[in-house]
């Protein structure tokens, strides 16, 4: 695939988003010796699928170290560190195990500057990869951040390229507050140009990945990549999508969303998460009550089925939305005919690669 | 510090002296309560104290400790300003946490008193968090982190006992039991009463005290502390004692049923604040009254004088 057009970077080099994310963290670490980074299986041969690899040897276990499969404790420590001064990154293979930090991250990460008046920070990020296909399932598959967006001080990015993973990895680091950083295991192998040297991608900035003005769609990480496919299937019957990816979902970039949805008055969230009180609903609602009222406004979102991810291929094909099905409601949503149809063979080629296991 | 002698004169005065401290503000708490001036939920300490100020005693001024919502006691004894105490309780911008924290929330970085939590157990992995980074840092600080025997049997405890004994970590874990989780007893949530020998299981140190002995708990925390200093990694102390008021509010609640009044009188005639009074000379006991009840007026006065926060305060401190 190409690269996002507006991903603006001088870089010669391609690197793929997981070497991104190494090296994001280790220059972070070389630069501040505050940094860490902790959490099952960090300093093991796999490496996080090799987003840590490299760490241990360079820093050290003080540095980079396992934890016990503890993930409510280790996040409290996380926090801990971080009220002492350090900038712990904390590591989780899914998404899913956020689910035991829930305490932590919700009433003390996200509160601890508030509630103690401002005279506490929590520098720290948590990094969870989401999971598609090969079988994750139920429990390994979850795009979970619509349940962080709604906890006044956490951050919650999610990045889906490797410029970006980079950049807000590095802003991630260096910000003052807790950071959830949500990565997508299919977007691992993906290269775009990253510079060399650290570069921080600001948080609250929207990323324009395709300019056009008949459909806003806002692709929201992993679903980034596939309206960006969708759009080029958009493109052959004319239809000029102007794509838009979040990049981070707190704080979010609604005024580039807003500026959008005034000119196209078309508005498609595609979300990697269920659709119901999600990011999507989110973005909806705050264009609705800006843009409502002014003219006509056609609103659409997607995202997973309602149901529990299942593990079969013959099911899993239609949880997710995908090119086609994105193609085929921006279609009908900009007025097109309906029963519509992108060529079987340019749909096919815009499918994005299976991932084959085993994990 | 660390290898105190209880017998040293200036040892009980400054022991006395921070045992009245505690008692009286929670005794003035309890009196301006009705007054309705406390804009909180208060979880008094009357009864407990002399667990937080055994061990405070031993800790240097920068040294760490973590409280729980009952936290009114750890916070005087690790020097928290009775003014800045008394202003959050009545929801003041001159509060220790301007006022958005409250009773519950006591928080005092410049003196290492890291923020109380209201959600039980969730102050102690974050304790140890800290107590990571100072064993990085390598000065020989430590932190004491209290808790409750309600929050020894949360997860995360569990969970943070191991990892601390695994990196070694320099924290005292202090388990205050005053045998009630709000009005359950033990009995109806322990199946076994061996909470120290469990923990010794996971590879630290520990004792139990029931005496509620001013001078047993400091002893037993000194050497301890000293060998945490060294490199030693983590003790735990559980320290039975007794919460004479109601769980929440500043009443006695005897009649409810729950617990007897008998069980309270036989902690108060161990009353350390008592014992520790009849054990100084009456002259320089009143003088440490006399300036005690002094300072209390103060932090009242400032209290009440302190402004409310402004309006634009609500949405400050939402990130830093």
């Amino acid at each position: 695939m190409s690269s996002p057009d507006t991903v603006v970077s001088t870089a010669t080099r391609s690197l793929r988003y997981v070497d991104a994310l190494r090296e994001a963290v280790a220059q972070e670490m070389q630069r501040d010796d505050d940094v860490f980074c902790f959490g099952l299986d960090v300093d093991d041969h796999k490496a996080i699928q090799g987003s840590t690899q490299g760490l241990l040897e360079a820093f050290g276990p003080e540095r980079c170290f396992t934890t016990p499969l503890s993930e409510d404790a280790m996040t409290g420590v996380a926090i801990g560190a971080a009220m002492a001064g350090m900038r712990p990154i904390h590591v989780h293979i899914r998404m899913d195990f956020l689910m035991l930090c829930m305490n932590q991250l919700v009433n003390m990460a996200a509160k601890a500057h508030y509630m103690y008046g401002g005279s506490v920070k929590v520098p720290m990020v948590v990094r969870s990869m989401i999971g598609k296909s090969w079988g994750q399932g139920a429990q390994h598959s979850q795009g979970l951040h619509a349940m962080f967006m709604h906890v006044p001080g956490l951050k919650v990015v999610a990045p889906s390229n490797a410029y970006d993973a980079k950049g807000c990895m590095i802003a991630a680091i260096r910000d003052d507050n807790p950071v959830i950083f949500m990565e997508h295991r299919l977007l691992y192998p993906i290269e775009a140009p990253v510079p060399e040297e650290p570069f921080t991608v600001a948080f609250g900035r929207a990323r324009h990945m395709r300019r056009g003005s008949d459909i806003t769609i806002v692709g929201i990480s992993n679903m980034a990549v596939e309206c960006l496919r969708a759009a080029s299937l958009l493109e052959e019957v004319g239809l000029s999508v102007d794509l838009i990816d979040p990049v981070s979902l707190v704080p979010l970039d609604m005024e580039t969303i807003i500026a959008s949805v005034a000119r196209t008055r078309r508005l498609l969230v595609v979300d990697n998460a269920w659709v119901s009180a999600g990011a999507g609903a989110e973005i909806a609602a705050q264009v609705a009550e800006q843009l409502g009222g002014s003219g006509p406004l056609s609103i659409r979102r997607m995202g997973f089925a309602p149901t529990t991810c299942p593990t079969t291929p013959a099911l899993e094909a239609h949880f997710y939305p995908n090119p086609l099905t994105i193609a085929k409601t921006a279609h009908a949503l900009a007025g097109g005919s309906a029963g519509w149809e992108p060529d079987p063979e340019r749909a096919r080629l815009a499918y994005q690669q299976a991932f084959k296991g085993p994990f | 510090m660390d290898n105190p002698d209880p017998i040293l004169p200036e040892t009980i005065a400054r022991l006395y002296r921070s045992l009245y401290r505690v008692r009286r503000i929670e005794e003035r708490v309890a009196a301006i309560y009705p007054t309705d001036r406390i804009k909180s939920p208060v979880h008094l300490s009357i009864g407990q104290e002399a667990v937080a100020v055994g061990i405070c005693d031993l800790l240097r001024a920068d040294d760490i400790v973590s409280g729980t919502y009952r936290g009114h006691a750890t916070y005087l004894a690790k020097g928290g300003d009775p003014k800045a105490m008394l202003a959050e309780m009545f929801g003041k911008v001159g509060g220790c946490a301007r006022g958005k924290g409250g009773s519950m929330h006591l928080v005092g970085l410049d003196q290492g008193i890291l923020g109380c939590s209201a959600v039980v157990g969730t102050n102690v992995p974050v304790a140890a968090g800290y107590a990571l980074a100072l064993k990085r840092r390598r000065r020989g600080q430590v932190v004491a982190v209290f808790y409750g025997d309600g929050a020894s049997e949360e997860g995360c405890v569990y969970e943070t006992l191991n990892f601390a004994a695994l990196h070694k970590l320099p924290i005292l874990f202090v388990c205050e039991n005053n045998f009630f989780a709000i009005h359950e007893p033990l009995h109806r949530r322990w199946a076994a009463d061996q909470l120290t020998e469990r923990v010794a299981t996971f590879g630290m140190p520990a004792k139990r005290i029931t005496s509620g002995d001013i001078f047993e708990i400091r002893d037993a925390a000194s050497g301890l502390i000293a060998a945490m200093r060294e490199g030693g990694g983590p003790a735990f102390l559980e320290c039975h004692t007794y919460r004479w008021r109601e769980h929440v509010g500043p009443a006695e609640d005897y009649a409810a049923g729950y617990r007897s009044r008998a069980d309270m009188e036989d902690w108060e005639r161990r009353d350390q604040v008592a014992r520790l009074a009849a054990l100084l000379p009456d002259a320089e006991r009143q003088q440490i009254d006399a300036e005690i009840e002094a300072e209390i007026e103060a932090a009242v006065a400032y209290a009440e004088a302190s402004p409310f926060p402004a309006a634009e305060e609500l949405h400050a401190h939402v990130f830093a």
